[in-house]
């Protein structure tokens, strides 16, 4: 892997902001968004430091009687911290790419949650279904 | 697409392909296939989850969350990786204007960070391993150890992958080719951002509620 590899087309190469794809529109284009912008940073920092902050409060001090809801709103939390990572920090765009990164999200996610609730589901049964209820004597 | 229409095939001729490759830029398709390559990631991390959510009950009579984890720590861990990630967004604004010291300044301060997050974990495990509550002492431990140390590795080697990628800016400035393999770290540090939520999350907040 060489440095020079830029300019293998020959292409008259200059250091210019996403001059990458000009005269060759395949659908591939990244805007200049894919970078984001300093307000854009700014807004998904603050807002990933507070959906951060208040879980661990609500863990550390308990101000929720109910741990069950404590853990509910933990998890809401969460999801919603990482939907702030992926549109501030990752840039995710439903067009970037023509739609592809998009597409290989939902697709990776529908097996995400296929897996895990899948894995937990079985699991949960084989463990209720093998524990040695009262026998434990006579093994 | 031009060839296999021309009238030459209606003529008889058949082709089915364009006779020539069409031209791509190089690194037109980097960026997908590099996320494509971040969703695979993103599985690994999904079946270690599952494991975690199977065997993180299972304490073998040994030491629980509530015994071992300092979520003082772990809150001072997450802060570090925020404050890398929205540093290495500063050092992507600084690529796109085209200013290489700048841009070095945040990539540094991001290693820092990332340096500053993996020395904690590193003592938060070598502690766990010092009390006796190493990999082996159950299949929670097992399951934390390897979930939190895989990710933990993905940041090491994100860490090699910066100051590589430092070098490569210092010594050949902001080119086209630098600008995009920043870009694919930029996407690969940002996702390493997104699986630490869950692992506070699901491992260490759950953890002491259970």
């Amino acid at each position: 892997m060489s440095i020079a590899h830029h300019d293998r087309y020959g292409r008259p190469h200059v250091v210019e902001h996403e001059g990458e794809e000009h005269g060759h529109h395949d659908g591939h284009g990244h805007g200049g968004a894919a970078h984001g912008t300093l307000a854009g940073y700014l807004t998904g920092f603050i807002l990933s430091v507070i959906l951060t902050a208040i879980p661990f409060w609500l863990v550390m001090d308990m101000p929720l009687p109910d741990a069950q809801t404590t853990g509910f709103i933990v998890v809401g939390l969460a999801v919603v911290q990482i939907v702030v990572h992926m549109v501030f920090f990752l840039h995710m765009d439903p067009r970037s790419e023509g739609g592809w990164i998009m597409t290989a999200l939902v697709f990776t996610l529908i097996l995400v949650v296929i897996a895990i609730s899948g894995t937990l589901w079985v699991m949960y049964h084989l463990n209720a279904n093998m524990m040695p209820a009262h026998d434990m004597g006579v093994l | 697409m031009s060839a296999a229409s021309t009238p030459a095939a209606a003529a008889g001729e058949v082709r089915f392909h364009p006779e020539t490759e069409p031209h791509h830029p190089e690194g037109s398709s980097t960026m997908l296939g590099f996320w494509i390559y971040l969703m695979s990631d993103c599985l690994i991390f999904a079946i270690l989850f599952a494991s975690f959510g199977v065997l993180g009950g299972n304490y073998a009579a040994g030491p629980g969350p509530k015994d071992l984890f300092e979520l003082e720590l772990v809150a001072v861990n997450t802060a570090m990786l925020l404050l890398s990630s929205i540093t290495y967004g500063f050092a992507m604004l600084e690529m796109v204007k085209g200013r290489k010291t700048t841009t070095l300044v945040w990539l540094g301060v991001t290693g820092l960070f990332g340096l500053a997050f993996l020395c904690i974990e590193i003592y938060e495990f070598q502690h766990l391993i010092h009390i006796g509550a190493g990999p082996q002492r159950s299949a929670f431990l097992s399951a934390f150890f390897t979930l939190v140390g895989t990710h933990g590795l993905h940041v090491t080697f994100g860490l090699v992958w910066l100051v590589t990628l430092m070098v490569q800016v210092h010594r050949f400035g902001l080119i086209e080719a630098n600008q995009r393999r920043l870009m694919c770290l930029s996407l690969f540090w940002h996702f390493l951002d997104v699986i630490w939520i869950g692992v506070f999350t699901f491992v260490y907040l759950l953890g002491m509620l259970q």
